[in-house]
């Protein structure tokens, strides 16, 4: 064939395509969820698509949450951003100080005349992710929260016949597990910062940082370093890091092998670990609420969340937002949040579908994901659990994290650690706040 | 005197250069420069809002006490890098040198980890080390040291050190081997039969002769160390614990990628980049004089 009629013969079937394409409108879904969760997040695509037949939405993995919002950001800068982005909740702040790079959700549904009602959806969810007036900003798609994940093979081996259910009971059953021929490690913790600090401070109701831990203004400053049951905690850590009552175990999810492996039998980290758990855990384990110091008045108050949310683009056409509207709308229904959470452990957004759960049996079963909903719903969030909104998050978990390793290995005091933690994130918090001006 | 053929055409040697050129510019002056402007910069994530500050990106970096311990993390570590495979690959180079019976297989074998990519070197150490799960990680804890990459720095330093040295020393070796290959036969004999010992041989004429080898290999390790270990020290430690393997490079990534902190992260590759134009320069100017060619 002549070159040039190839190339119009292919330009032709390329126009084809298109326009059979542009009967429905194509909503680009850019995420971060891999293996098993990847594959119900086409399940759920795939389910939306065949409901209807003006909209498509397409799927893409992107990597980590960081590699996510990384091209995320990259493609909005190179003109070609998705529709909807997963973004992890650290990266909340950065997200909504971006304006015109992103549509708050409350105006999308309001421009697409989707019918909508923030209060149909668990504040202790959405809080992280709204106004302090309660305009949703994005779409809280798969939340957890700290539990507390037990191996009651192990405790009845070490004679602890309850469930420790205080930081105190805690220590003293972790001096137990180790006299008890438990080598390596009596308690531990994944994500050291999201438990021992963001989720700390919210379950004994103390200030993160001021302005309502950030989300009534980025001018937020950190105080965390001031709460002294905090501190206490800290000390009580560092000394228990001596002989291993405590031992740590990493700064994110890489050390939840040791309590599916037995090494750990007492182990905090997310809910969301529980597919995990169920998959390799060869005892017989449960989760237990995260554990709280008794003198501290008011606690344990609620939980705070992490997980990721999903944010909408800004820069797209009416077609395509109610495109999303709907699709969010379809996110939204009792039966599709209650089979995404009983699926993947992470907590279902709405009380319809948690009731829809309950009715289907599914607490009596996994009694662990149970915990989690009571954690977050424990008492009406205040302004020190509504959520954190601060900017650069993911790396001021890392200087916090970087100070209590200094402390662990005794080469700062607690309190020494904890005042630098928050005098090097201030300084963060600050040139975040110069650039959102 | 030499013969040389005469182009009259005087485009020629420009557009011969030219390709090479090209590529030059648009992979190498192009982001440079693109950097440079960066770093003069404080920019949201997005790119929405823009500040040019001129050099308060580079004021801040210095009046941060974690980039000075990334400094002293990027010498110590290039020096133990670059010291520990140089001198394995030459041992190694030595031996493999001499008439061994099945000296092809030991060479095939110890060139070997060149073809591993760095993430995965760095995978396979993790996998060996990790304290609860890897084969040697728990061999260390039983017989009684307290091994914990995730929190000791020490050895988290020394596990990231392991992985970088055994992935280069194949490189090494083999210029350290082609380099002893070279060395005419004739020179070793003649001392030997002068009564020059092994010992003698080979800090007399073997090392001398090695030496332009030693160098080159010498500045592809330092450049080596500074950028290439990027993927050993993201799949071992990310870092940790507490900053102890954050070298200049991986600190650029963080704060660029975690942080989303470009203008930061665009004055720290500016500097990185000098500090590695200014190692290579002097090296060319100092040490080359006292090689041997």
């Amino acid at each position: 064939m002549h070159p040039i009629k190839a190339a119009l013969a292919a330009s032709l079937i390329v126009a084809a395509h298109t326009a059979t394409a542009q009967a429905e409108v194509q909503i680009q879904w850019w995420h971060a969820m891999a293996g098993a969760n990847g594959d119900r997040i086409v399940k759920i695509a795939n389910d939306f698509n065949a409901s209807q037949s003006d909209y498509k939405v397409i799927p893409t993995f992107k990597g980590t949450y960081a590699d996510t919002m990384n091209a995320g950001i990259a493609a909005f800068r190179a003109g070609s951003a998705p529709d909807i982005l997963q973004v992890f909740e650290v990266g909340t702040a950065t997200m909504m100080a971006a304006k015109g790079a992103i549509k708050p959700v409350y105006q999308l549904m309001q421009d697409a005349g989707e019918p909508f009602d923030a209060k149909a959806y668990l504040p202790a969810i959405t809080g992280y992710y709204s106004t302090s007036k309660g305009e949703m900003l994005s779409f809280p798609f798969n939340s957890s929260t700290v539990v507390m994940w037990v191996n009651n093979d192990a405790l009845k081996k070490a004679g602890i016949d309850k469930i420790p259910a205080t930081w105190p009971d805690v220590f003293a059953a972790g001096k137990k597990l180790r006299a008890a021929g438990n080598e390596k490690c009596g308690f531990s913790s994944g994500w050291i910062t999201w438990v021992n600090i963001e989720n700390f401070n919210a379950w004994h109701n103390l200030p993160l940082s001021t302005k309502a831990n950030g989300l009534d203004g980025f001018d937020t400053e950190l105080v965390f370093n001031k709460n002294a049951p905090l501190v206490k905690h800290f000390e009580n850590l560092v000394e228990a890091q001596k002989d291993k009552v405590f031992d740590y175990s990493g700064r994110t999810s890489e050390g939840e092998g040791r309590f599916t492996s037995g090494e750990c039998a007492l182990f905090l980290t997310s809910s969301a670990f529980y597919g995990d758990v169920k998959a390799n855990a060869k005892f017989d384990y449960t989760a237990a609420p995260m554990p709280y110091y008794p003198d501290v008045a008011g606690a344990p108050q609620n939980s705070i969340i992490g997980g990721a949310s999903l944010w909408v683009m800004g820069g797209k056409s009416a077609e395509e937002y109610k495109g999303i509207a709907k699709f969010l709308t379809y996110l939204s229904k009792p039966e599709v949040q209650a089979w995404w959470s009983q699926q993947t452990g992470y907590l279902p957004i709405t009380p319809a579908a948690y009731e829809l759960s309950k009715q289907q049996g599914f607490f009596d079963k996994v009694p662990a994901a149970e915990v989690a909903i009571k954690e977050i719903t424990n008492k009406a969030p205040t302004e020190n659990s509504r959520g954190l909104r601060l900017g650069g998050l993911a790396q001021i978990r890392n200087v916090w994290a970087e100070e209590i390793e200094l402390a662990l290995t005794g080469k700062k005091t607690a309190q020494a650690a904890l005042d630098a933690a928050v005098e090097r994130g201030n300084v963060m918090l600050r040139q975040f706040e110069r650039t959102v001006k | 005197m030499e013969k040389r053929t005469v182009f009259s055409h005087k485009l020629l040697p420009y557009a011969l250069l030219a390709p090479q050129l090209l590529v030059t510019i648009v992979f190498f002056y192009w982001p440079a420069g693109q950097a440079v402007y960066q770093s003069f910069l404080i920019q949201d994530a997005f790119g929405i809002s823009t500040e040019f500050v001129w050099f308060e990106n580079y004021r801040s970096l210095f009046s941060d006490p974690a980039y000075y311990s990334a400094l002293g993390v990027t010498a110590l570590f290039s020096t133990v890098v670059t010291v520990l495979s140089l001198s394995f690959a030459l041992i190694l180079a030595v031996e493999a040198d001499k008439s061994l019976k099945g000296a092809g297989i030991y060479k095939t074998l110890l060139i070997w980890p060149y073809a591993v990519a760095p993430a995965v070197a760095g995978v396979l150490w993790l996998f060996m080390f990790q304290p609860s799960l890897g084969v040697f990680g728990k061999m260390l804890n039983a017989a009684g040291f307290n091994w914990n990459p995730y929190l000791n720095s020490g050895d988290a330093f020394a596990l990231v050190t392991a992985a970088a040295v055994w992935k280069q020393i194949s490189y090494n070796f083999l210029f350290f081997l082609a380099g002893l290959q070279s060395i005419p036969k004739s020179l070793i004999e003649a001392a030997a039969i002068d009564g020059a010992g092994p010992t003698r041989r080979f800090w007399s004429i073997v090392f001398p002769m090695l030496s332009p080898t030693a160098f080159y290999l010498l500045t592809v390790n330092i450049v080596y160390v500074f950028f290439d270990t990027f993927g050993i020290i993201h799949t071992v430690t990310r870092g940790g614990p507490a900053g102890a393997t954050t070298t200049l490079v991986y600190k650029v990534f963080s704060d660029g990628q975690a942080g989303g902190d470009l203008g930061t992260s665009a004055a720290e590759s500016v500097i990185l980049m000098l500090i590695v134009i200014g190692l290579t320069a002097l090296q060319f100017r100092f040490i080359e004089r006292k090689v041997t060619y």
